[in-house]
């Protein structure tokens, strides 16, 4: 259990999906214009994510099983992309309304690297099934996080600064990035127990 | 031979070429494929081998698509490109394991991940569907080869501050002190985001207009 909660800390915060792993870097900079589809596009990441990690890990036992574990990037897209379509359905028909809110991201997270990349990353540390569902969820939120953080201060600088015209745009963010990726670092070594 | 230049100049080759390497470079203008870029560079050899494989990925990807590209139905296109460029990233992972473990290592995960890599989806999706693949296979190996430059740039500068040397040749003073930090992410975030600015104020190519 303990093992469980350091596995979730360490991929919210200290070994954070987004700004440590840098990973889903053209989702984050082009939806983090405002805090609004920042929250939408980081809920949608985080049910995926948790859901295709989920779905990945008995069809990666089954790879195994059949010594065919070298195909298991294409088998992992096609779950992904598969998943992601019934979820558009799904949501569609049982609830318009969170339709509208987070709908119109789900298209978009198939090629999210996150996605992909969290069920390479429990394949490359062998977690088992509860690591890799703990490790998943605290993956996503951490994406949903950065996202979040990153698309606030953004607001906020549209009305308070003046920068650079060649920064301007997507280029600062990178800045910011940078300086939130320093304050992650902080993290490291962080410990409850 | 200047006429000839001139003449060169006004061809649909030279002017994707053009596009792919500068004026739409993937990186620094459409900013797409952003993660790897990133990730890999702290080491010019590491970048050396992700562009490559990129540009394989690509450029071999991107012909495909464009020679099935009126046989696939709009609606399962996405999937179809995705297991188009799955099998080929899966070769250059096998290839690199074979014949260069050392740095198929140090990419790790990343070489899976060209698979999301956006520059691959998007050459296709923007240019491979609609184009003849005699175009298709110059705008991918342009826009791959924009792809490396950028990276390979990004690299030099992260591997001479962190670690004082390139293609571990020492290039830096021996009382030269470590940027740690130029390793780590926070490195490649600050790196970027100054090339970007450098690279946009040359060419004048702002993303809002000046006031």
């Amino acid at each position: 259990m303990i093992n469980l909660i350091e596995v979730f800390i360490e991929s919210v915060l200290s070994r954070n999906i987004a700004l440590i792993f840098i990973l889903g870097m053209c989702p984050l900079i082009a939806i983090s214009t405002n805090v609004k589809n920042a929250k939408g596009m980081g809920l949608a990441v985080i049910f995926v994510v948790f859901l295709t990690a989920v779905i990945n890990y008995p069809i990666y036992l089954l790879l195994e099983a059949t010594g065919t574990e070298r195909l298991s990037i294409l088998v992992f897209i096609i779950t992904i992309a598969t998943t992601v379509q019934f979820l558009e359905i799904f949501i569609e028909k049982v609830s318009p309304r969170m339709y509208n809110n987070f709908g119109l991201f789900l298209p978009l997270i198939t090629v999210n690297c996150v996605v992909l990349a969290v069920s390479q990353f429990f394949v490359n540390r062998s977690y088992n099934f509860a690591e890799t569902a703990t490790f998943s969820l605290g993956a996503g939120i951490g994406w949903a996080l950065a996202i979040i953080l990153i698309a606030a201060i953004r607001e906020k600088m549209e009305n308070h600064s003046t920068v650079p015209r060649g920064l301007a745009g997507r280029g600062i963010v990178f800045i910011i990035m940078g300086i939130l990726s320093l304050a992650f670092i902080g993290f490291t070594g962080l410990s409850f127990f | 031979m200047r006429k000839f230049w001139i003449k060169i100049q006004y061809t649909k080759w030279f002017n994707i070429t053009k596009d792919g390497l500068f004026k739409e470079n993937p990186i620094v203008v459409a900013v797409l494929g952003i993660c790897s870029a990133l990730a890999v560079t702290n080491r010019v050899e590491n970048a050396i081998a992700m562009g490559l494989a990129v540009t394989f990925v690509v450029t071999a990807s991107s012909l495909v698509v464009s020679m099935v590209r009126k046989v696939i139905p709009a609606r399962v296109r996405m999937i179809t490109y995705m297991v188009i460029i799955s099998a080929f990233v899966i070769m250059v992972q096998m290839f690199l394991e074979a014949y260069f473990p050392v740095i198929a290592a140090a990419l790790g995960a990343y070489l899976g991940l060209i698979v999301t890599n956006c520059i691959v989806m998007g050459r296709a999706e923007a240019f491979a569907v609609k184009n003849p693949m005699k175009y298709t296979f110059f705008d991918g190996i342009a826009n791959s080869l924009g792809y490396t430059w950028i990276l390979i740039a990004v690299a030099i500068i992260r591997e001479a501050l962190a670690f004082g040397t390139i293609l571990n040749f020492r290039v830096m003073p021996e009382t030269w002190v470590n940027w740690t930090v130029m390793a780590l992410a926070p490195g490649g975030f600050f790196v970027l985001g100054l090339i970007i600015w450098g690279v946009r104020e040359w060419a004048q190519n702002f993303e809002v207009a000046a006031e």
